[in-house]
């Protein structure tokens, strides 16, 4: 049963995420873009990480597409910008996919991508947010505050672009 | 093959779900009469009156009304995400119900089963209802854009913008609550505030009424209602996303309205309110069937008031300039939420 209920979440996630890169509107890519991420949240759930799931469907579907869709729909769109091809790119592109592919074949295959639930059984991974709090505020403090530190100088980065660009043109 | 037990339990889901679906779907038919009452007598005027007695049947007119009417599709308009828009708009708003509970678990008398009278108890329940209450955005926004209208357009740019701001204060405002009650589970929140009307998380002072302001205030914005419904300002905008659509359509949008400001108004008692506690902190010995019976008439008393204050809020208050808006949310709830969240925080150390 579960099973069944992966290979449907799978595969209309590999059909929207192809969707994603071959539909020529901006905001028809978005739009397969959320229904990707959906489905990944749904296999998530189906992992017994409903915080997980939660989160994704909250952080990249709730606030990062919106970003984006806002930033697609204020951009001016011409026919021309729709019919963008890659340029010199599709060789090397295609070499480095295929080499991608074979290496997560290869990984998926020898079983090398496992995810373990080390010393917590069934019962307190289902109640994970306690599990996740606790291992991230312990364990994973280091990461954890690298991680923080990172996110946070790359939104002073992007206050101080818009803040350099708005100086400009101030001062014409 | 399964068991009975577990063939019950998934006949006792199936059931709740379809009767939830059919309550929710048939709420905007009182709620718009209620509404128009409300606005009626709020402008010393008498409302619906025509159809039917006091102008009750008026909301079965509409909908006979919406109905059969024309559905336009303008020629320009990108007819996939037009088509699908409605469907974004209301599908989450529904979808937010499966986590959310009514009451505790009840002994029902005559078959001996218990029941409990939500659909899903979930251990993230609160991070949920955000989550998913946050896609029916997308509906506004793809609806914007598929209507190739100027007016549209902007209403679904100003819809996102919003959105974002104010997401964040309101989820400030969960994350105290779960401080305050130490659960991301309605059910499990709701039982913490068991102890009369001082153990409701809005009497958590002084944090509490703060948080609820808060909440109230983004939940507004949110749900697109006066004074914050900038998507559909008829003075500038036309009527902002929704000027395109029409019949069925349209009153998708209007459904899911209807239904999220339910949701939100069921949200604050929950979450702030005691839920379906009552405020008295002793109980008096009923019978266990009246005493479900109270719980319930004490939940949606509640849930009544917010949605009355709601509409009292529509018709009393002017509309936001676009800008303070956004200085609201971002200069004014989103610092003020994070020295409530340390507050709070401190009171939970020390208390």
């Amino acid at each position: 049963m579960e099973q069944l209920f992966f290979y449907i979440f799978a595969f209309a996630a590999v059909i929207s995420a192809i969707l994603v890169i071959s539909v020529r509107n901006p905001v028809h890519s978005a739009f397969f873009l959320i229904v990707t991420f959906m489905q990944v949240a749904a296999i998530f759930i189906l992992l017994r990480s409903p915080f997980l799931a939660a989160v994704q469907v909250f952080v990249y579907v709730g606030a990062v597409m919106v970003l984006f869709l806002f930033a697609v729909l204020v951009l001016d769109m011409g026919k021309e910008t729709m019919k963008e091809h890659l340029h010199g790119q599709s060789i090397p592109a295609g070499v480095m996919a295929v080499i991608l592919f074979l290496l997560m074949c290869y990984m998926v295959v020898k079983g090398r991508i496992v995810a373990n639930p080390g010393s917590y059984g069934e019962a307190a991974l289902v109640n994970n947010t306690e599990v996740i709090g606790r291992e991230l505020y312990t364990r994973f403090i280091y990461p954890f505050e690298i991680v923080s530190l990172i996110l946070l100088v790359a939104l002073v980065g992007a206050i101080a672009l818009v803040m350099q660009s708005k100086g400009k043109e101030q001062g014409k | 093959m399964p068991d009975t037990a577990t063939i019950l339990t998934v006949i006792a889901i199936v059931v709740k779900v379809v009767i939830a679906t059919m309550v929710i779907f048939s709420l905007p038919l009182p709620l718009t009469w209620i509404e128009r009452k409300v606005a009626g007598h709020i402008q010393v005027r008498l409302g619906p009156w025509r159809v039917g007695p006091h102008g009750l049947l008026q909301p079965v007119a509409d909908t006979i009304k919406l109905l059969f009417k024309e559905d336009i599709v303008p020629a320009k308009a990108d007819k996939f995400l037009f088509w699908l828009a409605p469907l974004m708009a209301m599908v989450p708003a529904f979808a937010v119900f499966a986590a959310i509970p009514i009451g505790d678990t009840v002994m029902v008398p005559i078959i001996n089963q218990e029941i409990a009278l939500y659909i899903a108890d979930m251990n993230v329940g609160i991070l949920y209802i955000l989550a998913i209450g946050g896609l029916g955005i997308y509906g506004i926004i793809l609806g914007g854009w598929a209507s190739n209208s100027k007016y549209a357009l902007l209403g679904g740019l100003r819809s996102s913008a919003q959105m974002i701001s104010y997401e964040i204060a309101i989820s400030f405002a969960a994350i105290g609550v779960v401080m305050m009650s130490n659960s991301l589970s309605l059910v499990e929140i709701v039982r913490s505030q068991n102890h009369g009307i001082f153990s409701w998380n809005f009497f958590y002072l002084p944090v509490g009424p703060v948080w609820f302001a808060i909440f109230f205030i983004g939940s507004l914005a949110e749900i697109n209602r006066i004074p914050f419904d900038l998507p559909e300002d008829e003075g500038t905008l036309s009527s902002g996303y929704i000027t395109e659509y029409s019949g069925m359509k349209f009153s998708f949008f209007m459904l899911a309205e209807y239904v999220a400001m339910v949701s939100v108004s069921i949200l604050a008692v929950i979450m702030f309110f005691g839920g379906w506690n009552s405020p008295f902190p002793f109980t008096i010995g009923l019978p266990s069937i009246l005493a479900d019976l109270l719980a319930l008439i004490w939940f949606f008393g509640k849930v009544c008031f917010f949605i009355y204050l709601f509409m009292w809020l529509r018709f009393t208050l002017p509309r936001y300039r676009y800008d303070h808006l956004m200085v609201i949310g971002w200069k004014i709830l989103i610092p003020l939420s994070l020295v409530t969240l340390l507050v709070t925080g401190f009171m939970r150390i020390i208390g």
